[in-house]
């Protein structure tokens, strides 16, 4: 067999490559060629989406459109954030941190000033999505930068959320989510179906708790894998997880 | 025929989006592999994002809606496949996928 590493001067590879590019090179062609006779003045769906507007409970029309028009395909995706970290936890565990080193001076202090500057601004554009640019997705982002450069810094007394609160936050933009959904169905509505005098605050709802979920989502998914010293005695072998 | 700026745009999410699915197809490395997506849901969502641009005189909302989700969505699967390509090497000692027949072994 061919050794693992061989693109070396193997000449079946070579063809194959050959063949790989040219069949690449003609999806592309095909692809540029859909995309050159699309029409170059298209509405779209903008016109439906602003016509709808008043009635989504936010007037930003990308937040109406993630939070109420296509509310179905966001509570999914929410779904897939939490399936992603539930994935990670099934095959790896948290490397153990190599030594700590003290927290330089300018560091702590830089930590100490950007930290709560980058919650306020997370806060903000979770605030700011119902009519401006921003949202949910936006703040959570933020709010993981946050979070990751608190576990990168290593400072004392600002520690990373425990292991119960960092589950329950994972599950709670999701059961926010889908409470809110089938709740809405007991107006006589269908699913997702907001009552509109109430769409802006549900929403608000929905996109504080998906928030969290998001930031720590995106944290967990940085640190790489279940959180040390959970039950750490009981099913090393179950999992399946070789001792290093 | 002029080149509308958001054709540009959208010709080079095309281009994107071939560069990632040759390397996802050609390299063995799984690392590269995982960049070669990345590669291609960006050329995805820049054409996406040109394609709502051709809107006036409000940008198309929905697209950008979808590639808001799209977005959180790459990372995180970025996130488990870069948790089970290392999976991968802790189990076989290197970066690629086994071939067919070593699964026999």
């Amino acid at each position: 067999m061919n050794a693992p590493d061989g693109i070396t001067d193997d000449t079946h590879l070579t063809w194959l490559r050959l063949m790989i590019s040219l069949l690449v090179l003609v999806l592309t062609g095909a692809l540029g060629w859909a995309v050159c006779s699309l029409p170059a003045n298209s509405t779209g769906l903008t016109v439906s989406a602003l016509a709808q507007l008043p009635n989504s409970g936010v007037l930003n029309p990308v937040t109406a459109a993630v939070l109420n028009y296509r509310g179905y395909d966001t509570l999914l995706e929410i779904a897939v954030l939490l399936l992603a970290v539930i994935g990670v936890w099934s095959v790896a565990k948290e490397e153990p941190s190599a030594a700590l080193e003290p927290v330089s001076p300018v560091l702590f202090s830089f930590v100490r000033i950007v930290i709560p500057l980058m919650i306020l601004i997370a806060g903000y554009l979770l605030w700011i999505g119902s009519f401006a640019p921003g949202g949910a997705f936006q703040g959570g982002a933020v709010l993981a930068g946050a979070l990751v450069l608190l576990r990168l810094s290593n400072v004392e007394h600002a520690s990373w959320p425990s292991e119960v609160w960092l589950r329950f936050g994972l599950v709670l933009g999701l059961s926010v989510f889908i409470v809110v959904a089938v709740g809405v169905m007991a107006g006589g509505g269908k699913l997702l179906e907001y009552p509109r005098a109430h769409a802006g605050i549900l929403i608000l709802l929905i996109e504080s708790a998906a928030l969290i979920s998001i930031a720590l989502t995106l944290a967990a998914l940085f640190v790489g894998g279940r959180a040390l010293g959970d039950e750490d005695s009981s099913s090393e072998s179950e999992n399946g997880v070789r001792p290093q | 025929m002029t080149l509308e700026p958001y054709l540009l745009y959208a010709l080079a999410g095309v281009g994107l989006f071939a560069i990632g699915l040759e390397a996802l197809i050609a390299r063995a490395h799984l690392l590269r592999k995982i960049l070669a997506l990345n590669v291609m849901g960006t050329g995805v969502f820049l054409f996406l994002i040109a394609i709502a641009y051709r809107s006036e005189p409000l940008a198309d909302p929905v697209p950008q809606a979808m590639v808001l989700t799209g977005i959180v969505v790459s990372v995180c699967a970025t996130g488990l496949a870069l948790a089970l390509a290392h999976r991968v090497q802790t189990t076989t000692g290197r970066m690629e996928l086994p071939e067919n027949d070593e699964f026999d072994a």
